[in-house]
């Protein structure tokens, strides 16, 4: 087991950034221009930095599967930005944005990178404003605010429901300039296939293109991955259809360390599932638990009747119903964090109290603000979702209460970095979801996108230096062996995938969907040992019949999407395993990751003092206040525990409580 | 329910392509368009065959990536939604749909529904920009903007870039798309300095992308998922007249495309 | 070339810049066409009326007045009609492949015919001058207006020349398929010139029907009336017959006994 050097920059933590900034090595201009960077990924985390790296100087080559940079899943955030402005005057500061972005996630984080996101967090919305992304204004002329996820100062820009669409138009537009320009190249419908590393670093990567099939290599001083999260391993989650974690997945092949997979957000509001055939789920912004009540029938045969059909909604008086969340959490109510919400629907449900067809869904009521606030006043607020959620199910939430249920939205964990985003892989770099630094257990609504952002615009055009300054550059070439050698396996994994072609027996899709169901009864919502074990038990079967008799009609060498979903299925099933593992391996609950094992009971002090309730979520400081950062040791093997101890100067661990 | 879908399939850009029918059975209601070609698709992939491909990676209307001509409809004849948001409720069991790609010569077919869309990045990289270096911007409430510009801001900035309006005008222009991604940056008052080069720039590329010209037929309002309107592509015609004269006898320096 | 040729070189090419001509000579044409009816109506002021109006016509600036009229509009009308023409190749060609199941949301039916109906208007427009300007018809260019012998008599001509089913019927369809035209193309104007916006849309709208509306009845009543003899050739006869006896005039061709 290695111990990981963090490389967080020595003094008071309000100054490490600012220090680091004026010391940090610089390159001169006449030689940025000679040093060829790979961003791979375009959204909020790769746009802005492949953007910002050309402005530089810096050749620039960037990738993403989609048809246009324009178009990465970046663009489906809705609720919106935080930033550390203050305009509100409600006395945030960049100490509070600090503070409640580390306590949200847990204590899991790093202390260091948390306060660097709060410093640049301004910084962002300016950068944004001069781009053109139009934010929600007052009359005045200035910008608007709201509060987001329980925040007490409202911190979060917005631009309607679609922020995360302005913020990366802006970032696009910005991209698009630079290729323009000849800064940056750019390469749509390219997926990542493999990381090629060179004397131990990262030096370039093995491509294929989704048009002609054909795979290729490019060679760079350094390598970029920014290429999102990886909640589809869940099958079903909020993520588009595409986000995969191949590319993060084979640079751990290649020796990175992979951090805290098993943090994953489960997002309390989503449109439940309606069938087998479901192929993603639908998130219905959070700010619907302000005036609608969540509630379940307080009895099992009156839910049963519900689910045949035989009774609605309205017909439940209301002493027959349980507003759980109200009733366990009475200073919360139904504005609980999102984890603790998202479990309670899940125990509705478990209870068999669920409400929808499938029995996974609870209702989400506004009769009552409807019939206090009037109708329009209800529409004015919530008129857009109403209709999308209308759109989508058929049914008018304003004569039935909604259904929802929870679903995988975010994944906190990702590639080990350091405080200069640098992977324990010299030259790899992460940024985004993609990698696991600034979120801990459990991310606050409005702070991915700022990470995204922070990390692409601001922190590694001013930490790549720190590495480039040792490189010589152009040192490699697509030339080298090792090019040679990663791209064959590329070519024999895709024959070994192809080798049934129509003949195999299952299709892509029916794997991924086992897989997901697995990892979501086991390694979902609420874990515990047995489970966990259960499911590493069967992970290894998937991906024997999944390598056996996969179907993949068509040819390698045309646009084939089952061989593209093959291929990212192909690295879940492998990714499925790590995860259970970390989630095996972390005996405590923290933020994502409930183990039911380790909650209160009546027994603690905590709970005597009526400080928290008996059945939440027990963190063990003593133990597992680090940083699981995995090391792969081959296939069907359990990888290696490397530990990064999470040291708070600033701040001492606390205990969360939502009484 | 049951239905009959006439799909365009097209082996590879150079493949002359044909309209190919399929049953599709036993199609939940509550279903989405795209999920009844998913169904249809493990149907085909049953028999061995190469599904059917198209283009789709949000499913929640936003990234634009979705681009079927249902009916002789971009985004099928529901008002304001995209593909991936067209659920099967809204058709009758026993019905014939028919599926093509969105049509244009600047759109060229890559495969079966899916079309290459790059022109239009290609607009964008012309122009369609403010040009702010990282790190140089002024404090963000530096410049209040009235809420009404804001919002008509807002408005042309909500186009996804998914090429509806293309496919839906006779004369497969895209003057909607250009007009909207124009309007939002020329509205606001941080775009206004290269307002005239943005527009000279983004027109001509635009015209040597292939696309037609615009006959004010109003047929790309109608589809567009984002429910832009033409009033855009009347701005558009003013802003490049105004700025086609500066070019002429003003200040402004001569612009070529692409 | 010098920057100012170049840009309008630029302008010309650009879809924008040839849809502004299109805008721009179709007001012209436009506003010819309201100014013609408005003479041609004179018809109904009785045969001084119109015949002075259209001598005024040629003898303006001792005569150059009227060229310069028509080679005004003969500019508008070719440039209109070569921007037009380029405009919908381009268009066809931006359309390689056609859809096959096609259906339209709102677009109206003129807006998708400008062309046929813009081609079908020039064949009529040449036809009518060989018509009416040239006469080619021996029988319309003899016509003396009886009062003043001297000069022609196109209020008898007019008359005359619609006679019998099949010109007054050509004139109808053209004259229909015209409107047709300006019921897009005038709304059209406004959006093109970047005028036009939802508020002021259903204004532009009225405006277009009003201004086809009239130009419709305007130009049919002539024709119409002529074929159903509602305003009589006979008052022109009369004084045929007076100046014959007084020996100006030698015979009476051209006029229906
Ligand atoms: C529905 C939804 C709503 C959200 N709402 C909010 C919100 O309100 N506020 C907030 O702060 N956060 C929100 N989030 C989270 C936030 O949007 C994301 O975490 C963030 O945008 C991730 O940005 P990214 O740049 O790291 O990754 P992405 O935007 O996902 O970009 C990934 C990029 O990598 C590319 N890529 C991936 N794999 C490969 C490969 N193998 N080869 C080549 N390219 C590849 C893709 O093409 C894409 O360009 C939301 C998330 C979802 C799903
Ligand atoms: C008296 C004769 C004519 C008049 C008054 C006239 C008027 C107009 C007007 C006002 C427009 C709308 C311009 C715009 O869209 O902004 C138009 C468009 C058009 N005209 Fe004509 N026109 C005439 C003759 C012709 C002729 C002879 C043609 C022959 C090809 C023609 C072809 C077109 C076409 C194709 C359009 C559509 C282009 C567009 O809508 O942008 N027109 N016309
Ligand atoms: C039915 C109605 C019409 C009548 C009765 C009519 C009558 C005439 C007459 C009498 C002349 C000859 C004037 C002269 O030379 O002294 C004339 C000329 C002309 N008319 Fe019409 N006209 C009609 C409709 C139109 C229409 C619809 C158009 C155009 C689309 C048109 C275009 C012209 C033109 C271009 C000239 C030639 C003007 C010149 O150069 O002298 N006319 N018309
Ligand atoms: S304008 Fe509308 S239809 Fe055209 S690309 Fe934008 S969103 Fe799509
Ligand atoms: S449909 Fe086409 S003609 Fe113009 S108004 Fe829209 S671009
Ligand atoms: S798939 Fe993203 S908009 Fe339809």
């Amino acid at each position: 087991m290695s111990s990981l050097n963090s490389a967080i920059p020595s003094g008071p933590l309000a100054e490490k950034w600012t220090k680091y900034k004026s010391s940090a090595p610089l390159i001169n201009p006449a030689n940025k221009r000679k040093f060829t960077v790979i961003v791979v990924g375009s959204g909020l985390a790769g746009g802005s930095a492949a953007a910002t790296l050309s402005e530089l100087g810096y050749k620039v080559k960037c990738f993403c599967y989609q048809d246009s940079p324009r178009r990465a899943h970046s663009i489906a955030a809705q609720g919106g930005i935080n930033a550390a402005k203050n305009y509100q005057n409600d006395g945030d500061s960049v100490w509070r944005l600090f503070y409640d972005t580390l306590k949200g996630g847990d204590f899991r984080s790093r202390e260091a990178n948390v306060h660097r996101l709060a410093e640049v967090s301004t910084h962002i919305i300016d950068q944004c404003v001069a781009q053109g992304v139009p934010f929600a204004r007052e009359y005045g002329g200035l910008l608007a605010n709201r509060s987001f996820g329980g925040a007490q100062v409202s911190r979060t820009f917005y631009a309607r429901g679609q922020t995360g669409q302005q913020l990366l138009i802006g970032c696009y537009q910005a991209l698009e300039k630079e290729i323009a320009r000849g800064g940056v190249q750019m390469h749509p419908r390219t997926e990542m296939m493999d990381l090629v590393t060179v004397k131990g670093h990262a030096k370039g990567i093995v491509v294929r293109d989704l048009v002609t099939g054909k795979v290729s290599s490019h060679a760079a001083d350094c390598v970029i991955l920014a290429t999102g999260g990886y909640g589809n391993v869940f099958y079903l989650s909020t993520n588009a259809m595409g986000c995969n974690v191949m590319a993060a997945f084979r640079a751990y092949k290649r020796g990175a360390f992979f951090a805290n997979p098993c943090y994953t957000q489960i997002h309390p509001t989503c449109i439940p599932v309606s069938g087998d055939y479901q192929s993603k789920l639908t998130l219905m912004s959070e700010s619907l638990r302000n005036d609608g009540r969540i509630w379940v029938p307080k009895s099992r045969d009156v839910a049963a009747k519900i689910r045949r059909g035989e009774l609605k909604a309205s017909g439940v008086k209301d002493d027959d119903r349980d507003y759980y969340l109200e009733r366990k959490y009475p200073s919360f109510g139904n504005l609980a964090p999102r984890d603790i919400a998202s479990r309670s629907a899940k125990e509705a449900c478990d209870d068999q109290r669920g409400v929808a067809k499938s029995g996974l869904g609870v209702y989400l009521d506004f009769r009552e603000s409807i019939g206090r606030l009037g109708k329009s006043t209800i529409e004015a607020r919530y008129g857009n979702l109403f209709q999308m959620y209308n759109k989508i199910t058929g049914e008018d939430p304003y004569s039935q209460p909604m259904q929802i249920y929870p679903a995988v939205h975010y994944t906190m964990g990702g590639l080990w970095v350091d405080y200069n985003l640098m992977s324990n892989l010299p030259g790899l770099h992460v940024l985004g979801e993609a990698n696991f630094s600034d979120h801990g257990a459990n991310r606050l609504g409005a702070s991915a996108l700022m990470q995204g952002l922070a990390d692409g615009y601001f922190v590694i055009p001013s930490t790549l230096p720190s590495y480039l300054v040792n490189q010589k550059p152009g040192s490699v070439t697509t030339a080298a062996p090792e090019f040679r050698e990663a791209e064959e396996a590329v070519n024999c994994r895709i024959k070994s995938l192809m080798k049934n072609g129509g003949n195999g027996k299952r299709t892509v899709d029916s794997f991924h969907r086992e897989l997901g169901l697995l990892v979501w009864d086991k390694c979902g919502m609420a874990r515990n040992q047995s489970g966990l074990e259960e499911a590493l038990a069967k992970i290894p079967k998937i991906r024997e019949e999944f390598w056996q008799c996969v179907k993949i009609p068509g040819a390698a060498s045309n646009m084939n999407v089952e061989l593209e979903k093959a291929g990212r299925v192909a690295d879940f099933i492998d990714f499925a395993e790590m995860t259970c593992y970390d989630a095996l391996n972390r005996e405590e609950s923290c933020g994502g990751h409930f183990r039911e094992e380790y909650q209160f009971t009546e027994a603690d002090e905590d709970v005597k003092s009526g400080y928290t309730n008996p059945g939440e979520a027990k963190r063990r400081d003593d133990l597992f206040a680090y940083v699981a950062a995995w090391g792969d040791k081959g296939p069907g093997i359990k990888p290696e525990l490397n530990k990064e101890d999470l040291i708070f100067e600033a701040l001492k661990p606390s205990v969360r409580s939502y009484k | 329910m049951n239905l009959t879908l006439k799909v365009w399939r097209q082996a590879h850009p150079s493949d002359k392509g044909s309209i190919c029918t399929y049953a599709a059975k036993d199609i939940p209601e509550d279903a989405s368009f795209l999920e009844m070609l998913d169904i249809v698709n493990e149907q085909i992939l049953g028999k061995g065959d190469d599904p059917i491909h198209f283009d789709h990676d949000c499913r929640e209307g936003i990234c634009g990536m979705c681009s079927l001509n249902i009916n002789g409809v971009p985004h099928s004849k529901e008002k304001g939604i995209t593909t991936c948001q067209v659920h099967m409720r809204k058709f009758r069991d026993g019905d014939t749909i028919w599926i093509e790609p969105f049509r244009a010569k600047a759109f060229p077919v890559i495969k079966d529904l899916v079309i290459d869309r790059s022109a239009f990045d290609r607009i964008i990289a012309a122009g369609g920009f403010i040009d702010v270096r990282t790190g140089s911007a002024v404090d963000a409430n530096s410049t209040p903007i009235s809420k009404p510009d804001a919002d008509a801001a807002f408005d042309a900035a909500a186009c996804i870039g998914c090429g509806a309006c293309v496919a839906a005008c006779k004369n497969a222009s895209a003057m909607l798309f250009v007009g909207a991604k124009a309007a939002h940056l020329n509205l606001l008052p941080q775009g206004k300095p290269e307002k005239d080069r943005r527009v000279l720039a983004m027109v001509r590329q635009m015209d040597s992308e292939g696309f037609g010209n615009c006959t004010n037929q109003y047929e790309c309002e109608a589809v567009c998922p984002k429910e832009i309107s033409a009033d855009v592509i009347a701005k558009l015609n003013r802003d490049y007249a105004k700025a086609a004269l500066k070019e002429a006898v003003g200040s402004e320096k001569v612009v070529t495309g692409d | 070339m010098n920057s100012l040729g170049k840009s309008l070189c630029l302008f010309w090419h650009s879809s924008i810049g040839k849809k502004i001509v299109v805008a721009v000579t179709g007001i012209l044409l436009v506003g010819f066409l309201l100014g013609h009816m408005a003479g041609n109506l004179l018809l109904f002021a009785g045969r001084d009326a119109l015949n002075d109006y259209a001598e005024f016509l040629h003898h303006m600036l001792h005569g150059t007045g009227i060229w310069i009229a028509r080679i005004g509009l003969l500019i508008s009308l070719v440039l209109h009609v070569f921007a037009t023409i380029s405009l919908t190749i381009h268009n066809r060609a931006a359309r390689n492949a056609q859809y096959a199941h096609r259906a339209t949301v709102q677009a109206t039916k003129s807006s998708r015919i400008m062309a046929i109906s813009g081609l079908i208007i020039l064949a009529f427009v040449v036809f009518h001058i060989l018509h009416f300007t040239v006469r080619i018809d021996p029988e319309l260019a003899n016509m003396k207006d009886p009062a003043q012998p001297d000069r022609h008599d196109v209020y008898g001509m007019v008359l005359k020349g619609f006679e019998g089913p099949l010109v007054p019927a050509f004139y109808f369809v053209a004259i229909t398929l015209l409107c047709s035209h300006l019921s897009h193309g005038i709304a059209s104007i406004f959006q093109t010139l970047g005028l036009r916006s939802k508020k002021t849309e259903k204004a532009t709208k009225a405006l277009g029907w009003a201004i086809t509306a009239l130009l419709w009845v305007g130009f049919l009543v002539i024709p119409l009336t002529a074929y159903l003899k509602l305003v009589s050739n006979n008052g022109a006869k009369q004084a045929g017959i007076e100046l014959i006896k007084q020996g100006t005039v030698g015979d009476l061709t051209g006029y229906n006994q």
